[in-house]
């Protein structure tokens, strides 16, 4: 009896080298899982590692004077920090409303087929590579929109064109993430509203941008993330390619975390032969490294924490 | 009686706010500032495709085959793309070879073998904050890894670590897209496999796997036309900003040797101060887009096409 009990349970196992093969296949499938992982901690480490020894080499108060002139030894971390937040926000005074409003339109007032049309042109924009706007920043944007409307006289090559430029990359970004936020707020909601007599405006302010506001903060969040990383379109249109003093004017050629690193980066051989120049790479890619995982974890505790169960 | 006749009855005056159909300027306002904001994100593609195709066909017109096949050099009239699109061609073949495979089978861990523990929510969160690091980070990692470490097997500074790098950084796209495509194929398939006695492997292999192989090519389409733009990370790994001599290589020569690709080409040719560059500039920038447009339109065809419904 318990034999043939045991025979059947053995009989079920299937063959051991069925059995084998599936422990293979399960191992590799799981290595090639845990090669993300193993990616990370690299970066993490080669970040941390190239950073440490940067900072070493020039001490920590040299990270505070005017300006940052890698080739003359001159680290100044705010310089490229306000860049950054200069690029980041006239980007995001760009995109938030495009985008957002450009969501909100899509998924509350285009009829199906409009929208049918019209999300996948956002989606080719989407895939338009931040070189190619980063030519159109100097080439269109600047003389176009900064020139005639923000500075009257501004440089060739400004923070406020990259800024532009930076915005239009990231709008569709924005867009897709709100859309899909609003979208997936039920329509028994819009439904309550109307029965209540709302209009469609009402309805959409007041019930539905609500209802999806976890997605829509996080669509902006990760839209700044993206704008801060952002370097093709810094280092063609912000200018300042060797090096920058400490401004906020955005009519100016100024330098941000990314165009710092592109234009060492192309300083090539030359930074090869400066140790410190080459390590601040490290240094600034471990700054922008943090500033963007920070920020992508938060919008995902925002996500999480706000969401509505429908 | 004769005030009654005056006054509308009550049925009367709900009848009337009812069918009247008073204007709303305020609504109208709403609606067509949303729809413009949306169409203001749309021209600006329009935009950027007339300055482009303005200011670059006439080279492709005039040059044609010369212009495509034609090498670098200092003289605009003889420079041409062809080493740029041998390298991001060869950059391409790299991602195909790594990438592809190792994302999907981490993509087939996720969905289809990991246990709910620790291990898995780690990898799969890993692999979420992976796709937000600024593809100039990667940049970064693959000069510490590649050019650095490893560089008695990459040559440093070759096409081998560009096809890498860009390797490594479209790999969370390609696992994200692959584990949407495989979630999407519903429970009843794999539980048919099973019911016949199928291992897991089997299912993977002859149902879940083809049932989502149009899901996995849209994914990795994008990440192909992602890659193919990236520039950034390429210019940290070393690809050569100048000139370029290739003379009669074999491919291992060629493979490690110095190289350029299309976006870099670019690069260096929008920071050339001779305005002869310009035209050559977005050329360039129409072949480029020609590819990655064409690539995502195929993309988002394929899935409008394809969505299969179950």
């Amino acid at each position: 009896m318990s034999n043939a009990a045991g025979g059947l349970l053995l009989e079920l196992e299937g063959s051991p080298a069925r059995r084998r093969k599936e422990r293979i296949v399960r191992g590799i499938f799981f290595a090639l899982a845990a090669m993300s992982v193993v990616i990370s901690a690299t970066i993490v480490l080669a970040l941390i590692q190239e950073a440490v020894q940067f900072v070493g080499a020039i001490g920590v108060g040299d990270l505070w004077q005017r300006g940052w002139f890698p080739r003359r030894g001159i680290f100044d971390v705010r310089t490229i920090l306000v860049g950054t937040l200069v690029v980041t926000g006239i980007g995001m005074l760009v995109a938030a409303p495009l985008g957002l409003g450009a969501a909100v339109y899509l998924s509350e007032y285009a009829r199906p087929r409009i929208r049918k049309l019209l999300k996948p042109i956002l989606e080719i924009i989407a895939g338009i590579p931040s070189i190619v706007l980063g030519v159109f920043a100097f080439s269109w944007i600047n003389p176009q929109i900064v020139d005639r409307f923000l500075c009257g006289d501004a440089s060739f090559f400004n923070l406020g064109a990259a800024g532009v430029g930076v915005g239009v990359l990231v709008t569709p970004l924005v867009a897709s993430i709100a859309e899909d936020a609003m979208r997936a707020v039920p329509m028994s909601l819009r439904e309550g509203a109307y029965g209540l007599g709302a209009r469609k405006r009402s309805t959409t302010v007041k019930i539905v941008f609500p209802a999806a506001i976890s997605g829509i903060v996080a669509a902006v969040i990760v839209g700044m993330s993206r704008a801060i990383g952002e370097t093709m379109v810094v280092a063609l249109a912000g200018g300042a390619t060797g090096g920058s003093l400490f401004s906020a004017d955005y009519c100016q050629p100024g330098q941000t975390m990314t165009g710092a690193m592109a234009a060492l980066a192309i300083g090539g051989d030359q930074v090869k032969g400066d140790v410190s120049a080459f390590q601040s790479l490290y240094f600034v890619g471990l700054v922008l490294f943090l500033l963007t995982l920070g920020l992508n974890v938060l919008s995902g505790r925002i996500v999480r924490r706000v969401r509505k169960k429908y | 009686m004769a005030t009654r006749a005056e006054s509308p009855s009550v049925t009367e005056v709900v009848r009337q706010s009812l069918s009247k159909r008073r204007f709303d300027f305020r609504s109208a306002a709403f609606e067509a500032s949303l729809l413009l904001m949306l169409l203001a994100s749309l021209a600006i593609l329009v935009i950027l495709l007339t300055d482009v195709v303005r200011s670059g066909a006439g080279v492709l017109t005039e040059r044609g085959g010369d212009f495509i096949q034609g090498s670098l050099s200092s003289l605009a009239e003889r420079a041409g793309v062809w080493q740029g699109i041998v390298g991001s061609f060869l950059m391409m073949a790299f991602v195909v070879l790594v990438a592809f495979p190792v994302g999907i089978g981490a993509a087939v861990y996720l969905e289809e073998y990991a246990p709910d523990n620790r291990i898995a929510r780690l990898i799969d969160v890993n692999v979420r904050n992976l796709a937000g690091v600024p593809s100039v980070v990667y940049g970064l990692l693959g000069l510490f890894l590649f050019v650095e470490v490893l560089e008695p097997l990459t040559g440093g500074r070759s096409i081998i670590s560009g096809g890498l790098t860009l390797s490594l950084l479209v790999l969370p796209l390609v696992i994200i897209t692959s584990a949407e495509a495989l979630r999407a194929v519903p429970d009843s398939i794999r539980e048919a496999g099973y019911g016949v006695g199928a291992t897991r492997w089997e299912v993977v292999r002859s149902h879940v796997l083809p049932s989502a192989a149009q899901g996995i090519l849209t994914g990795t389409i994008l990440s192909l036309s992602r890659a193919l733009g990236e520039t950034a990370p390429l210019l940290l790994v070393g690809a050569v900003t100048g000139f370029l001599s290739t003379g009669s290589q074999t491919l291992a020569e060629q493979l490690q040797g110095e190289y350029v690709s299309l976006p870099t080409i670019i690069y260096a040719w929008a920071k050339e101060p001779d305005t002869d560059f310009r035209a050559l500039t977005f050329a360039a920038i129409i072949v480029l887009l020609a590819v990655i447009l064409l690539a995502n339109l195929a993309a988002i065809i394929l899935r409008n096409r394809y969505e299969r419904k179950w």
